[in-house]
């Protein structure tokens, strides 16, 4: 194995870098459309129920069932792959920004208000800062998540690590198949570990000294 | 009591204070001021007709639900009034943008509202910043403004909230809200989550800050103490925010103008006489005082010929530190220097209560008094009590 893995290290590399792109992306995308509409629903208790919901049944859909699903309108190629993978990443955001934005203290949001602070001075300033770990929290176990999901996404011939996987095992019992299998795995595995060490780090340079537990 | 002493406790508290400062607030007048929340048969404000005289603080109190908190709310907008209007001084302010009206009202509210995630020096400077103070002027402000509510600007200008006691945030609070140098304070039962001893410092502090700006202060509480002794004035409501009374402090305690007053304002009213009048508003006691370090034996010869029983031992700086007996201070040469943790202390601008409150607590069976050049004199229970029955028999004369 370790053979295979100097033989192929340019293109493993390659789709690496292609996974971690893609899944940055993604999460990244998926993590201003959930927080903005974590900020639409957040105050209204019907409208967060609803989003709850979503991110609830959202999580149970196969990701492979739903890349097929995407097939159909986008073909194959980077943007079932994108659709899919955005989608999954916004979920625990989604669900986490609800939260962590009604869990702030309601008498601060008060205060600002009562300084003179705007709706929207006061959504930015106090009240996403205040629900920022909790939402970053959310953004790690999406991101953990979704390293899976772009794995899947190899089936539509999206970018990344999962080609390794899909080839090993489309040709199980032959040459390689396993060693091209692990590979892809295993790749995907310490991606997500160091991917979680920096939003770790991300997390203690954003989160101000004051709410830092 | 000698002639004098009538004289000097002829101005009550309230009046000493609203002479003689001077006042940068401005007048609130409300008309006919109602609120009304959709699908509740009666009005939770109902029409209500209020005066407040610029520089005064003015006391709201009532029974938890009476409005009280909903009027004050509706002074900065964050409740909209249904219907009536709303001055600051002679601006009606019931139509203009809420956000620019608040930020020349300081608010604060219950243990000071501050964001956790900021500095004390960047929730003192966010009024200021909102109104494009620039950094230099706004930094100053905050030194300035942490000066004045007792905290030191090296210290904790750099702190978070979470590092800061109750009382502190509480100070913190307040120098938030006089930022911008609103002509109005608006306080939301701020002092209701504070121990009792750091609420009576924060009381005094306030009637200094006041005595200093001179602002227009609305405050709500449900502590009928609190507003007789902060207050110039108070105001009792009734269900609806119905004003039951609107007087002076005394008048409140003395004559209620219902049986509803007189239950609100409750039992031991002639005691609660003891908030309104000041430790400097009565004739104190002059003690014999000895530094440490002195020959204990001339400062016994001294006290016996002057026929006192204690003496109050001060450090270096004048800053009382033990009251011994003679017997105490002759069984030593020099007068010791040992600071006595349960010393008797109050200021000149603590009520009678604290001074009462103090001396019960101590052995001495009475208080010393400090005032801005150390040790102002001593008080003891007999001066309390003559000066209670003063009060009474102005209040009825």
């Amino acid at each position: 194995m370790w053979e295979y893995v100097l033989d192929r290290r340019g293109q493993i590399a390659y789709q690496a870098l292609q996974h971690l792109s893609l899944v940055a992306q993604c999460v990244l995308l998926g993590s201003v459309l959930a927080v903005a509409l974590a900020a639409l629903v957040y105050r209204n208790p019907k409208a967060s129920a609803a989003a709850n919901a979503v991110s609830a049944v959202g999580l149970t859909i196969p990701s492979f069932a739903l890349l097929g699903i995407l097939l159909a309108p986008f073909g194959f190629g980077i943007t079932p792959a994108v659709i899919a993978v955005t989608f999954y990443a916004a979920l625990p955001v989604l669900r986490n920004a609800v939260v962590g934005l009604a869990g702030v203290d309601r008498s601060l949001v008060e205060s600002a208000r009562g300084i003179g602070m705007s709706r929207v001075a006061t959504l930015v300033r106090i009240e996403l800062p205040l629900a920022w770990p909790v939402v970053l929290a959310g953004i790690r176990v999406s991101t953990q998540m979704v390293m899976g999901i772009a794995a899947v996404a190899a089936y539509v011939l999206g970018p990344g690590l999962g080609s390794f996987i899909f080839s090993g095992l489309s040709r199980l019992g032959g040459a390689n198949a396993l060693n091209a299998t692990l590979v892809g795995t295993i790749a995907i595995v310490l991606l997500a570990l160091v991917l979680d060490v920096v939003l770790v780090l991300v997390g203690r340079l954003t989160t101000s000294r004051g709410i830092r537990v | 009591m000698s002639e004098t002493t009538a004289e000097r406790t002829g101005a009550t508290a309230s009046e000493r204070r609203s002479t003689d400062r001077e006042v940068s607030g401005v007048s609130i007048r409300l008309e006919g001021v109602t609120k009304r929340y959709p699908g509740q048969s009666t009005a939770a404000v109902d029409a209500v007709d209020l005066e407040i005289p610029a520089g005064e603080m003015v006391m709201f109190v009532g029974p938890s639900g009476c409005g009280k908190t909903t009027l004050l709310k509706m002074l900065n907008r964050l409740v909209e009034p249904t219907d009536g209007k709303i001055f600051l001084g002679d601006d009606d302010v019931t139509g203009q943008d809420p956000d620019q009206l608040r930020r020349r009202i300081g608010y604060v509210i219950q243990a000071g509202g501050l964001f956790p995630h900021m500095t004390v020096a960047t929730n003192i400077g966010l009024v200021p910043g909102m109104l494009k103070w620039d950094k230099a002027r706004i930094s100053a402000r905050v030194d300035e403004l942490l000066d004045l509510v007792g905290l030191d600007p090296e210290v904790y200008r750099g702190r978070y909230p979470r590092e800061l006691s109750g009382g502190q945030q509480q100070r913190v609070g307040v120098a938030r809200a006089l930022a911008a140098d609103p002509p109005v304070l608006l306080m939301d039962e701020p002092f209701g989550a504070v121990d009792p001893v750091t609420r009576q410092r924060l009381q005094d502090e306030l009637i200094r800050i006041q005595g200093e700006l001179g602002k227009t202060i609305v405050f709500v509480t449900h502590d009928i103490d609190e507003a007789v002794k902060l207050g110039d004035r108070i105001v009792v409501f009734d269900v609806g925010a119905r004003v039951v009374q609107y007087d002076t402090p005394e008048a409140v305690l003395a004559e209620p103008a219902e049986d509803y007053v007189a239950d609100f304002v409750g039992a031991g009213a002639t005691l609660k006489q003891l908030t309104l009048t000041r430790v400097g508003d009565v004739t104190l006691q002059s003690p014999l005082v000895a530094r440490a370090g002195e020959d204990a034996a001339d400062v016994v010869r001294r006290a016996t010929a002057a026929g006192e029983q204690y003496v109050v031992v001060t450090d270096r700086r004048g800053r009382p530190i033990s009251w011994p007996t003679l017997a105490e201070l002759s069984r030593a040469s020099t007068v010791p220097d040992t600071v006595d943790d349960k010393l008797p202390v109050v200021g000149l601008r603590s009520t009678l209560n604290d001074a009462l409150d103090a001396m019960l607590a101590a052995s001495q069976g009475g208080v010393v008094v400090t005032g801005r050049d150390g040790v102002a004199g001593v008080m003891v229970v007999e001066t309390v009590m003559a000066a209670i029955q003063q009060t009474r028999g102005q209040v009825e004369g």
